[in-house]
Parts: C-alpha cells; sequence; structure tokens
C-alpha cells in the first residue's frame, strides 16, 4: 500500500541540485515528482521515480547521501474537501503529518505523496476508509 | 612608573645569580617531590648536584603539554594537597584537560606578576579596572583579578558574555582600564559607537591577552578607544597572564624573569639559538611551588633580547608572537586543537573521520566552522532529523571544546582528502 521515495541530502552549492538529476538522467531514472525543502545550510530533495532502489544506488555511487523512505501517495478527486477529509480521517487518530507535495499522473484526479509520524496506522485509516493508494510497482508503470 | 624596581631592574650580574640559587633549588625540589622529574633526569644521568648555576638549565630534560596530560590531573604536582590552595585548566590537546595547581606563594608571586605588567600599562591604585575575561577554571579572570587588587586599583569583575552591561558600567563607572582579549575590545569598540558612548568613556589603558594580535589591531584599538593598549602574555601551565608584558616604548614583551626563566630553542633539534633569533619559547618557573615545571615548552614562536629597555626594565623581552611551532589554534581566547574535534567526532556514530575547521573574524569576533561528512545512511527525508544531528554533534563539539562550533554537514566524499598529512584547518585571520 505504501510508495518508496528517494531522498537526497544537498549542501547549498551552486550546481549541486543539477549534478543530482544528471545521475539520475545517465542512469535512466525518470522523476515523476519532486519536493525540495531548503534551508540556509542544506537542501533535502524528495523524489517519485520509477525505480527508487536503482536510484538511490547510483546517487550513492556518485557521492551523494540517498535514502529510501516509505511514504503514501493518496489519489485525491478533484472535488472541494477531497483532501480535507482525508487528512481528518489521519488526523482523528492522532497521527502527524511530517510533509507532503503533489503527484500529478492522472488526468482525471491528483495524487498527493505524504509522510506521517505512524506509516501502520494512516495505512490502515486508509484501508478502512477504502482510500487509494499507489505503489511502487504502480508508479514504475506510469 | 615600575612596580617593583628593585626586582624589575636588577643588573644582570645579580639577576644571574637570583636565577642561579632559584634553579638550584627548584632542581632540588622537584627531584624530591615529582616522580617524571625524577625519573627523566636519571635517565638523562643528571642529579640535582650537576646544576650549579642557570648555565646548567641546558642538561635539564624538556616538559610537553603531553607531560601534563599523561599525568593527568594532579601527577605533576609538587606541593602536597593541603597545601594547594586553587586549581585552574586549559585545554589539553585530547579531550582531557590540563590541570595546574597553586600554593598561596604561587597566587602571591602571580598577582605581583600581573601587578608589575598592569603598572606597566599605565594602570596604578587610582584607577577603576573592568576585568573582562571568564572566570572560572580558565586563568585569565581570576589573574587579571587578583593582580589589579594587588595593585590597590577599584577592580570590577565582570567575566565575558555581557557586553551591554559592560559598556554601560563602563560610562557610569568612568572606568579607567579593562582587561579582555584584544579581538573583545575591538568588538566592544563598536558596541560603544553603536550607542554613542564612545565620547563618554574615560578608558586610559587595555591589557589585552589570551590571544594572539597583530601590530594592525593595537593601532586600531588605542585609536579608536584613544587608550594605550598593552599586550600581557601567559598561559595556565606556567601561570597565566602575567608572565610578560609590554611597556609604554611598545618594543617587546618584558619577562618576570626573576620567576619565569625564558630560553628560545630551535624546535627542530631543540638547541638554544641566538638573542633575535626567531624560535620556540621554553619557560622554567623558578620559584613556583604548585606546579612547578622545568623548562617547559611553550610551541609559541618568538625571539628575545637582554638589553635593557628605555624604560629602565633590565629584564629580557620576546618579541610580537610569530606563530606556533603545533596545530593549536587560539579561538576567542580559548585554546583549541584540532585533535580534540577530531577525538570528539570519534564518538559520534553518525558521522565519518572526515571533517574541516574553518575559523574567520567576523566583525572582531572569532568564528568556528565545523564541517563534518555524515555516513550517507544517517541521513533524514526531515529537516528535524537533520537538524536534531546538527544539535547533537554541536553539543559534542561545545563540551569538547568549551566554545561554541557552527557544524555543518556534508554530503559523503565532499571535503577535500590531502595527499601525505591531513589539512584539517582553514585559519582566514590574519593574527601573526
Amino acid at each position: 500500500m505504501t510508495a518508496k521515495q528517494l531522498s537526497v541530502f544537498i549542501e547549498n552549492r551552486q550546481g549541486r541540485l543539477g549534478e543530482v538529476l544528471h545521475v539520475l538522467k545517465e542512469n535512466g531514472v525518470n522523476i515523476l515528482s519532486m519536493s525540495l525543502a531548503d534551508t540556509t545550510e542544506y537542501g533535502i530533495l524528495r523524489l517519485i521515480v520509477n525505480n527508487p532502489e536503482a536510484g538511490r544506488d547510483v546517487l550513492i555511487e556518485g557521492g551523494f547521501s540517498s535514502i529510501i523512505t516509505e511514504v503514501l501517495i493518496i489519489k485525491v478527486p478533484h472535488v472541494a474537501g477531497a483532501l480535507q477529509s482525508t487528512l481528518e480521517l489521519i488526523s482523528d487518530k492522532n497521527v502527524n503529518i511530517e510533509y507532503m507535495y503533489g503527484l500529478s499522473v492522472e488526468e482525471k484526479d491528483a495524487s498527493i505523496v505524504m509522510k506521517t509520524n505512524d506509516l501502520a496506522v494512516a495505512c490502515d485509516v486508509l484501508r478502512a476508509a477504502g482510500i487509494d493508494t499507489l505503489t511502487s510497482d504502480e508508479i514504475a508503470k506510469l | 612608573m615600575i612596580w617593583n624596581k628593585e626586582m624589575e631592574c636588577l643588573e644582570a650580574q645579580e639577576k644571574k645569580q637570583l636565577q642561579s640559587d632559584r634553579l638550584v633549588k627548584l632542581v632540588r625540589y622537584i627531584y624530591d617531590n615529582v616522580e617524571l622529574y625524577r625519573k627523566r633526569m636519571d635517565e638523562a644521568g643528571v642529579s640535582p648536584e650537576d646544576i650549579k648555576s642557570i648555565d646548567d638549565i641546558v642538561k635539564l630534560p624538556y616538559t610537553t603539554k603531553d607531560d601534563l596530560r599523561d599525568t593527568y590531573p594532579f601527577g605533576l604536582f609538587a606541593a602536597p594537597h593541603s597545601d594547594i590552595v586553587r586549581i585552574h585548566a586549559s585545554s589539553g590537546t585530547t579531550g582531557k584537560a590540563t590541570v595546574v595547581g597553586y600554593t598561596q606563594n604561587d597566587i602571591d608571586v602571580w598577582s605581583e606578576c600581573v601587578a608589575r605588567c598592569m603598572t606597566m600599562a599605565g594602570v596604578t591604585k587610582d584607577d577603576i579596572v573592568q576585568v573582562a575575561y571568564g572566570y572560572g577554571l580558565f586563568t585569565g579572570g581570576l589573574g587579571a583579578h587578583y593582580g589589579a587588587e594587588k595593585l590597590g586599583a577599584m577592580v570590577v569583575p565582570m567575566s565575558t558574555g555581557n557586553s551591554k552591561k559592560l559598556t554601560t558600567m563602563m560610562v557610569d563607572f568612568g572606568a579607567t582600564a579593562i582587561a579582555c582579549t584584544p579581538s573583545y575590545l575591538l568588538h566592544l569598540s563598536e558596541v560603544l559607537r553603536d550607542e554613542g558612548l564612545l565620547d563618554k568613556i574615560k578608558l586610559k589603558s587595555a591589557i589585552c591577552g589570551a590571544e594572539p594580535w597583530t601590530e594592525k589591531m593595537h593601532h586600531e584599538i588605542e585609536s579608536r578607544l584613544g587608550v594605550s593598549a598593552h599586550d600581557i602574555y601567559g598561559l595556565s601551565e606556567i601561570m597565566g597572564p602575567g608572565v610578560a608584558c609590554d611597556c609604554k616604548y611598545h618594543t617587546g614583551l618584558h619577562f618576570c624573569d626573576d620567576h619565569f626563566y625564558p630560553e628560545i630553542i630551535d624546535p627542530k633539534t631543540l638547541t638554544p639559538v641566538a638573542d633575535g633569533e626567531v624560535g620556540e619559547l621554553v619557560i622554567t618557573t623558578l620559584t613556583k611551588e604548585g606546579i612547578p615545571l622545568i623548562r617547559y615548552r611553550t610551541k609559541d614562536l618568538t625571539s628575545i633580547t637582554h638589553q635593557r629597555c628605555e624604560c629602565g626594565r633590565t629584564s629580557a623581552r620576546i618579541s610580537r608572537f610569530k606563530g606556533r611551532s603545533d596545530d593549536m589554534l587560539i579561538i576567542r581566547g580559548v585554546n583549541v586543537f584540532p585533535s580534540q574535534v577530531e577525538a570528539a567526532l570519534i564518538n559520534v556514530e553518525e558521522v565519518t573521520p572526515h571533517y574541516m575547521m574553518i575559523v574567520d573574524r567576523v566583525g572582531n569576533l572569532d568564528t568556528l566552522e565545523i564541517q563534518v561528512e555524515v555516513d550517507a545512511k544517517y541521513y533524514s527525508d526531515e529537516i528535524r532529523g537533520i537538524e536534531k544531528l546538527t544539535k547533537k554533534i554541536s553539543g559534542v563539539i561545545q563540551s569538547a571544546l568549551g566554545i561554541s562550533a557552527k557544524i555543518k554537514l556534508m554530503g559523503p566524499n565532499t571535503l577535500k582528502r590531502s595527499e601525505g598529512k591531513a589539512v584539517h584547518v582553514i585559519d582566514n585571520r590574519k593574527l601573526y
């Protein structure tokens, strides 16, 4: 039910982001969505890619700090309040959202990538509510 | 003004006799009371009877900071603990501090030496002296404090850390002298300027030490604050501030050489060099009781002259420091060795042994940034995780060095690897 996200630590240095993207391109890793959390000192690049394991391996080989994190990718219909009601289900169970960002894969629905502080409980909640998620296998086929 | 004319203006022959008498007594004292020295002298085949005058000092073994570390905490103390009335400590080369102990007589001698130095800086019993060195284990605060009290001055024990309170009191009290690090005094001059207080101060003397400073900084301090600025030298192993200081002629620092005997050696061959030649300063504590040291290698590079100064003092004078013969850094007046950083980081599981220290001076205050490479598997996808790790490393470094450092996490293999001896320090300050 979960998906794998590729996270890369980037020092704030000119051209560093470009170097990450270059390594991924050279190794045929396709990026479907990304988010960059930035601070004055460094950034954390979070990526949804077609092959996260390969992405991590080539990045580490290329001298980058890269890890894989389990996240939830939830389909959200284009209806006002759709995201809000989903988040309410999660927060009712006292689960916090660490970060989230959008993923545009299908024309009729949007998707959001979300990391919570309690993955198991969040999964249970979504499953019980019949909310669809995208897995890494499904992402790879997009 | 000369505080102790009799001792500070002693003729060469008398000085030599005094130093000789004191050395003979000292060597007997340490041979009888300090195991390490007894062992070293026995190994070198030197007995106390072989030391008849100050010229025989070259027969004696050297002492280093490592000796203090290896005998931590009290191994080199010569006096019984019941006679020790004070402890001070400074950072050692790795982890452990270097601990020194003083008898009441040591404290009295120290106060006397600081009083001499402050007198060289023009301070008298009529002055109000703000002591803005750190009080505590560091020798700066209490050393300057006792010396100024001995002089009979009104002492304001400011310590460090509150510039605003310091400048307010400087104006309100009409302080006429200040003792602090030169970089901090420059910083204070900016605080005073920003608060519009520069024309309200009554400062006339500044006694600055605990870190090296340039001729340029000296002029800067004098012109900004309208003071006579003096360079006071010392190190906790020997005593603290007050080992030497420059008089109003600024032609070198007068050594209190009736208590501390200076030699200059070639740090490579360990043989004495001639007057005027640069080498490592080596000091023997002629009168110390708590922890007397024989031929202590300071690692400070300077030269010496024995010519009489225009001020009338006959004491040996050392020149402004030319650098260090080891890798010790002095940051905000605190001694820092790269090996301390290394030793501290070894205990942090998340980091690799690769680090780089970047020292700079921004607005007259020293800054230290430590770049560390973090093991790839410990990175986090959350800012919070990275911040937690930064905080953890920062805490470890703070407790190891005694000063705070800005920690910058680096990706793997981003720090330059050097072939041969690793370079761990980039010092962008121009201190010598």
